[in-house]
């Protein structure tokens, strides 16, 4: 399946503060938002180790840290950034218009059906 | 009758030799001319003082003291003309003549400006002395376009100096690769990363051809024909050395002053030493040689002659913070026979490389990690066959006994390249000063008072002489920020900022992480008293939303109960909202608190609404509790009211934040039934009086506390309890306990700077504290008035996704 699918609007861009995450629940999954520089990038809200809260974590240049554990993620491709910890977190398109975020909603059930299978 | 010795030079090189020749027997009068107007300073740190790291007073390395109590003749400020070798004298600018027996030439080098047309505009500066640095200091302001042209050693510690004053810099570079002189294309591709993660932007290979603006310099054009706007630019082409003096005075002269291993000139009674010389066809660029060649020509003069000077392998070390790059001997792979290895990590930004030639090490690169330094350097100075380490070649195993590593490098081996402080002089150092810490070997020695590179090295040395090794750490936070709390706290006071970006962005790598973001917080809100820019993304979840993050990714709220005193309605309040929340455990915790576990975030402020008490702080590096008995109140036993002071001692600090978490103690009497002898601060009630306990711990280590004072009245122990706690707020490491803190400073010195401290100073330690505390909240108001309005909530999505 290709991003062509539905954008879903999410919120005004001021919602989520520079350099902090903000969670959306769609679908029943949980997605956390960040706000890098004037970008908003997407990504599961739950840390492949322990489940914890990314959304929750503090951010560092284009990777959060997990605030249980300290697992560090790329927001980008979502990979781990230790290759001593490997693992990785589904990340969503997202784009803004008029100040509105938008996440990509195929990209969203797609990674629901890799959760499920 | 005295000899008449005339040192031309009053810099490094000259006054390092005449120090040493004031450790010898000698017999001379000895005069030194210097065109500068300063005494002897340390040139080599200039970056750190246009960085601010450092101000112009603290790179002195002899003061007017010294000159005048080795009762040296000295003329500053004057410029030596001309030497009349026939009649032995040295005629000065104001036409003075001065007689010498022997004569030393130290007139160093001087910038080298390249014949650009344009070069004599205004704001085109070198970058060589103090007045030089005195100029830009007074040139740059933020946002200034400026260009540094020469991306060598000197040019980008220029570049960073001038960023860090807020300057918008550039490094132009002649060639393809920064630092081409020490440095391979790939050791120069991870420093022009580095150096440009800093937030300076690197052209090369760009030529320059011209600079223009109309008198005042507008901008650089370059060979290719762009143009680049600059309103400061500065030449850090190269040195060349300053003969003239010796040329003219028709010594042998090529492109140095020319000298044999005894530094000896071609005139048998003029020598020469320092960057204006040439030995064997080489001149010199870095410190070490010059410290080595005034040790040579010190014993020569005074008739005692010593080992002769062999040349030296070049050794360069960049002095920017958080850039560590090392080069030293050939890196020439072309040679025939020479064989390389290196390794590399670009996710760490490490590069090592190292040049064999018949097992023996040639040159060596290091970029990111320069740990290895010293042993890669004695293995070049030595030319060990290198055939049984070849396996750990590029990470030399370090010895688990410290001792070994520094018992194996001779006396003789330069520790401190900046100040030319060899081995045996500190150990000499430590035996007759009985030196025990770091601090006290930089005042006696001066080593690891320049970069700070040997700092780590110093430390060993003297962890494995004196048995008494204290240490004074000063250790980093992390790599995107490479200074101690003690320096960010120089650096955030000295540059007056106020907000964890700007320090980032200023200091750091602009992005900082999980480590360096809290502490920097921490920093500036107890700096500033409160004053700093909040900044909730540089904040740890905690404290973003008032409570404690649990491993489900609830929260763990602790209401405040001063004392562990509570009330009937309190309790009644407390298990409302365990029934309305659904709390899946209400827990009494160690310290006299109740805790309700598992409270989603969204809940947070509703639970606060209904408790209606104020946050007990058990989520963050701040004031926890005080834990006390029951005290004269019911005890039989109690000869205090602990009840009551540990009440009173929670509110005045309750709502500040701290190093670590404070957790505090008040009892009755010696029994101590609420522990206080193991808290970070205890008040032990005797009779008719308190003892003030601090640096006790019952957790990770279990330490007993020390005793700061006692105390008669309990407004003197809570005065001495507040006197303690803000002097570990201002001076501990962050992440630091007070049981670390009180063992690292030492409990005499903490009584020093507190409760036995001038009443000034008390007063100023007391005033910082009741600003922090008049500015500090109760964190759950913003229960009812969030810092924005996703603070505690979930997004709401705008729409919902439809199948």
């Amino acid at each position: 399946m290709t991003n062509e699918g539905r954008w879903i609007a999410v919120t005004n861009v001021e919602s989520i503060p520079p350099r902090e995450g903000r969670v959306v629940t769609l679908e029943g999954a949980e997605i956390a938002i960040f706000h890098v520089d004037s970008r908003y990038l997407a990504i599961a809200n739950k840390c492949p180790h322990k489940g914890g809260p990314l959304g929750d974590g503090i951010v560092s240049g284009t990777t959060v840290v997990c605030p249980l554990h300290g697992r560090r993620f790329d927001l980008e491709t979502g990979m781990a950034v230790r290759a001593s910890e490997p693992a990785c977190v589904a990340t969503f398109p997202t784009r803004v218009e008029n100040g509105i975020v938008f996440v990509n909603f195929s990209g969203i059930r797609r990674a629901l059906d890799e959760a499920a299978a | 009758m005295k000899q008449q010795l005339v040192v031309v030079g009053n810099g490094m090189a000259g006054v390092s030799c005449v120090e040493q020749i004031l450790k010898q027997p000698h017999d001379f009068e000895i005069t030194i001319f210097g065109d500068e107007t300063h005494v002897n300073y340390n040139r080599i740190l200039l970056s750190l003082v246009l960085a601010g790291e450092r101000s112009a007073d603290e790179i002195i390395l002899n003061d007017f003291d010294w000159y005048q109590s080795n009762q040296i003749c000295t003329r500053l400020g004057v410029k030596v003309k001309g030497i009349d070798r026939v009649r032995k004298i040295v005629v000065d600018q104001n036409g003075g003549v001065t007689e010498y027996d022997k004569l030393i030439l130290a007139t160093g080098s001087s910038a080298f400006i390249p014949p650009i047309p344009g070069v004599e505009k205004k704001n085109v500066h070198v970058f060589r002395t103090l007045d030089d640095t005195r100029a830009l200091l007074e040139r740059s302001r933020p946002g200034l376009k400026t260009v540094v042209i020469g991306g060598g050693l000197l040019g980008l510690e220029a570049a960073r100096g001038l960023q860090v004053r807020g300057c918008d810099v550039t490094v132009v570079h002649l060639m393809d690769t920064l630092m081409e002189r020490q440095l391979d294309a790939t050791g120069g591709a991870y420093l022009k990363r580095k150096i440009e993660n800093l937030g300076i932007r690197v052209m090369l290979p760009k030529q320059t051809a011209a600079l223009f603006g109309n008198g005042r310099v507008d901008g650089l054009r370059f060979a290719s024909g762009e143009e680049l706007e600059a309103d400061l630019v500065v030449i850090a082409a190269g040195i060349r050395p300053n003969a003239e003096l010796g040329c003219q005075a028709g010594l042998d002269v090529h492109r140095g002053i020319v000298v044999d291993d005894f530094m000896q000139t071609s005139d048998p009674d003029i020598f020469a030493v320092g960057e204006c010389t040439e030995h064997r066809g080489q001149t010199f660029g870095l410190v070490a040689p010059l410290f080595e060649q005034g040790r040579v020509l010190a014993s020569a003069i005074t008739g005692n002659p010593g080992p002769a000077f062999v040349g030296a392998a070049p050794a360069a070390k960049l002095k920017i913070m958080g850039v560590d790059i090392f080069s030293a001997g050939s890196i020439d792979e072309s040679e025939p026979g020479v064989e390389t290895v290196s390794c590399e990590d670009p996710a760490l930004g490490i590069y090592k490389k190292l040049l064999l030639k018949d097992n023996r090490l040639r040159g060596v690169i290091l970029v990111g990690d320069i740990e290895d330094e010293h042993v890669y350097q004695e293995w070049l100075r030595s030319g060990t066959d290198l055939t049984p380490h070849r396996r750990q070649i590029l990470f030399p195993p370090r010895d688990a006994d410290p001792g070994r590593e520094v018992a194996a490098m001779p006396d003789s081996e330069t520790i401190c390249g900046c100040n030319g402080v060899r081995k045996g002089e500190i150990v000499q150092a430590i035996h007759k000063h009985g030196i025990v810490t770091l601090q006290q070997l930089k005042e006696k020695t001066r080593a690891s008072t320049g970069c700070g590179t040997c700092t780590g090295l110093c430390e060993k040395l003297l962890r494995a002489v004196t048995p008494d090794f204290q240490e004074d750490t000063k250790t980093t936070l992390c790599s995107c920020l490479p200074f101690s709390c003690e320096q960010l706290r120089e650096i955030i006071r000295g540059q007056q900022l106020k907000s964890v970006e700007e320090v980032l962005n200023i200091y750091g790598n602009r992005k900082g992480c999980e480590v360096c973001k809290p502490a920097l917080s921490y920093l500036l809100d107890m700096l500033w008293c409160g004053g700093h820019q909040e900044d909730r993304s540089a904040r740890f979840i905690n404290d973003r939303v008032h409570a404690n993050i649990q491993k489900d990714g609830t929260f763990s709220v602790v209401p405040r109960m001063r004392g562990g005193v509570t009330t009937p309605d309190e309790l009644r309040r407390i298990a409302d909202v365990a029934d309305k929340y659904k709390v899946p455990m209400v827990k009494v915790t160690g310290s006299q608190r109740i805790d309700l576990l598992g409270i989603k975030k969204a809940d947070l402020p509703n639970v606060w609404a209904d408790l209606g008490m104020p946050s007990g702080q058990a989520y963050t590096k701040g004031v926890r509790m005080v834990k006390t008995c029951v005290g004269t109140e019911f005890c039989r036993f109690g000869v205090q009211d602990s009840t009551r002071a540990g009440i009173e001692l929670e509110r005045r600090l309750e709502n500040l934040f701290t190093p670590h978490k404070v957790k505090m103690g008040a009892v009755g009497c010696p029994r101590n039934c609420a522990e206080a002898t193991v808290k970070d601060i205890g008040l032990v009630g005797q009779d008719g009086s308190w003892q003030v306990v601090v640096g006790g711990a019952a957790g990770k280590s279990v330490r007993r506390a020390d005793l700061l004072i006692t105390a008669e009245t309990t407004e003197q122990a809570l005065e001495a309890a507040c006197l303690f706690f803000q002097h570990y707020r201002e001076n501990a490491n962050y992440l630091e306990r007070t049981y670390d803190f009180v063992e690292r400073l030492g409990i005499e010195k903490i009584r020093k700077e507190t409760v036995y401290a001038p009443e000034e100073e008390k007063n100023k330690l007391l005033d910082r504290l009741n600003r922090s505390k008049a500015m500090a909240k109760d964190a759950w108001l913003e229960g009812a008035r969030p810092v924005n309005p996703t603070q505690f909530v979930q997004i709401q999505p705008l729409e919902v996704p439809t199948a």
